[in-house]
């Protein structure tokens, strides 16, 4: 429940500390709107003084950065129910996921396994062990030091969608990665 | 502190009553051997065994037989206790303490409790001693066996005399005489339904146990400890995390259970009596504590090689061997009463299904093929059963199943999800979860299924219900 309430606050954060960015960046749009670009190719040669555009390249980069970053979060795989086999959709997934962590060499990863919650939840806990550590071995398998990764299993203890429905206990059998 | 009386012999017809109720064989037996002075004794025995050569083929029948269903329940009448000096303190606990003994006497599966309202003696109006009562008219209501007490308060100290008769022996059975603190009432009722369970089935443990379990009643799972009523939960643990899978060692002192107090599922062993811990955090999960009877040792899957198998530990967590060898889960040990054989979930068969494997040997065998998802075995303390959890058609139900995985039976059927069965340590009662109420609270409920009846419910959902096995005699 804390965890939950936890990475609640810490998504709202997140969220809000790029909203802030995305509207930071549309400010000094509107205060600099041509001038700059004539600046620069009125002057190619200082390398040293390119400020401007530079940074406008920087936020770019920096806010695709923060996409692929979400993107590797909030990316879940999924699993059948009491499988830890990974789908073509699921190797797929996890194909971006090291992807991004090759472009990322310095970020830990941790690969949570979880479980819907029909079942025991002692078999659940071992169950949601086995996605994680499927899901870990095929990203070693891509060439990703498995130093960078570890795992934890939730069993059935967090679910995604806490409804009792076929849809929710699909989204809940999953493995969830996130950033150390 | 503790004054006994003797049973008064009255000659009885022994032959008759025998022959009408053979439990009572064993009622004189157990007489004779543990409450007489020599000369009763022998007199007694002598009776005994001229019944039992009198009617030898009847000699199977020493006990109430439990491990029959059909079992017809003993009709008890407990009414209200006698105050004694008529004072106003003793007055509640007079009234207070019958019921105690009666709800006490009723949770237990052997009795059918007698309405009050089809009384036709008060014997706290008009006594409570055999020369007193006039068993007619409890035999005449139907009551076999009739429970009268006395409550006085003496500086300070609750005494209390409780009496129980078989009505159609007008005979007493058991009596003593307790002296002790007003607040230990409820304790002095315990033993006295202990000693009356003991007298009547051979079976003791019940009264003095516990059930530990998981409460979220806190915004988090922790684990509580009841006593075997439901009576008195605490709160055990505090990590404001997850707790699950808790259980109490044989010396009933410390509590073994996996917690995510570091991020991740580990065992905790704690000595409750200093609080003392031992954890084992190991790479991976360190889940499914079950402790070997009558030892300090105990099993838990761990997953650091990558396999989810099964481990022998010591009380400290120190690893002495492992147990399993297949790839796949192997989750949920539960030993034989010897704790030669242990049983557990795998995978193995590509299911989750019950194997039992001989730990002198290393042989598995497979227990449950019916159906596609079978876990939580409990063994039954008696050794020949082993209760656990099945689903079918997406709902769990408790079944019971031969060591030798004959006769499958479901003992919980269409009444939401029913699982993590625990077997009382006399073996009478089986304890569950259940989500038949909508939020999942813990139930019992005798081991043939009937008397289904919710132990507690706190704040939140309850969970996990795992019985001690502590044999306290004190």
């Amino acid at each position: 429940m804390k965890i939950k309430v936890f990475k609640g606050l810490l998504l709202m954060m997140m969220v809000s500390a790029m909203l802030m960015t995305v509207s930071c960046q549309k400010k000094q749009m509107e205060v600099a709107p041509e001038p700059p670009v004539a600046q620069i190719e009125e002057a190619p040669v200082t390398e040293t003084a390119p400020p401007v555009v530079t940074t406008g390249e920087d936020d770019a980069v920096r806010r695709e950065r923060e996409e692929a970053r979400r993107m590797f979060i909030s990316e879940d795989i999924h699993f059948a129910f009491d499988d830890s086999s990974l789908s073509s959709t699921a190797q797929e997934v996890l194909q971006r996921k090291a992807s991004w962590m090759r472009d990322n060499p310095d970020d830990a990863v941790v690969v949570e396994g979880h479980c819907d919650e029909r079942g025991t939840t002692e078999y659940n806990i071992a169950l949601g062990d086995r996605r994680a550590q499927s899901a870990k071995a095929f990203l070693v398998d891509l060439g990703i030091a498995s130093s960078r990764l570890s795992t934890v299993s939730y069993g059935e203890e967090m679910p995604v969608d806490p409804r009792h429905t076929e849809d929710a206990y699909a989204k809940n059998r999953r493995a969830h990665f996130t950033i150390k | 502190m503790m004054n006994r009386w003797l049973p008064t012999v009255n000659g009885m017809d022994w032959k008759r009553v025998f022959l009408e109720r053979r439990s009572l064989v064993r009622m004189s037996k157990d007489l004779g051997r543990k409450r007489m002075p020599g000369l009763l004794r022998c007199f007694l025995l002598f009776v005994v065994w001229g019944l039992l050569v009198a009617s030898s083929s009847d000699a199977g029948y020493e006990y109430i037989d439990i491990t029959n269903p059909y079992i017809k329940k003993i009709p008890v009448a407990v009414p209200r206790f006698q105050n004694i000096n008529r004072d106003e303190s003793g007055e509640t606990i007079a009234r207070d303490a019958a019921k105690l003994l009666e709800d006490t006497l009723d949770f237990t599966g052997y009795f059918k409790v007698i309405d009050h309202g089809a009384f036709l003696e008060y014997p706290h109006e008009t006594g409570i001693s055999a020369e007193k009562l006039h068993f007619r008219n409890w035999t005449g209501i139907g009551a076999e066996l009739l429970v009268t007490g006395g409550v006085q308060i003496q500086d300070g100290d609750l005494l209390l005399e409780l009496r129980l008769f078989d009505t159609f022996k007008s005979k007493l059975m058991i009596g003593k005489r307790y002296r002790s603190k007003p607040t230990d009432q409820r304790r002095i009722i315990r033993k006295f339904c202990a000693e009356v369970v003991k007298l009547l089935t051979g079976r003791e443990g019940l009264f003095d146990s516990k059930i530990v379990f998981i409460s979220n009643g806190t915004g988090a799972k922790e684990v509580f400890i009841c006593d075997f009523d439901g009576y008195d939960p605490r709160q055990l643990t505090n990590s404001k995390r997850i707790s699950l899978s808790p259980a109490l060692s044989p010396d009933g002192d410390h509590l073994a259970y996996t917690d995510y107090a570091r991020g991740k599922p580990d065992l905790y062993i704690k000595n409750l009596r200093n609080n003392k811990t031992w954890v084992v955090d190991q790479q991976g999960v360190n889940i499914t504590p079950s402790w070997v009877p009558g030892t300090f040792t105990l099993a838990a899957t761990l997953s650091f090689s990558g396999d989810q198998e099964i481990y022998l530990l010591t009380g400290a967590g120190k690893m002495i061997k492992r147990l399993t060898r297949n790839w796949g889960i192997d989750v949920s040990p539960s030993f034989s009463p010897d704790g030669r054989q242990m049983a557990f979930v795998s995978k193995r068969a590509g299911t989750p299904q019950i194997f039992i494997q001989d730990l002198q040997t290393d042989q598995v065998r497979r227990l449950t093929f019916e159906g596609q998802y079978n876990t939580s075995p409990a063994w039954s303390p008696r050794g020949d059963k082993i209760a656990y959890a099945s689903s079918k058609d997406g709902r769990f139900n408790i079944y019971v199943i031969g060591i030798d995985g004959s006769n499958p039976k479901a003992l919980t059927l269409q009444t939401g999800d029913n699982e993590s069965p625990t077997w009382s340590p006399d073996g009478s009662l089986i304890a569950f979860s259940s989500s038949r109420e909508g939020v999942e609270r813990i139930y019992v409920m005798t081991v043939f299924g009937t008397d289904q009846r919710r132990l507690l419910a706190l704040p939140g959902a309850q969970t996990q219900p795992k019985w001690s096995t502590k044999i306290d005699n004190n």
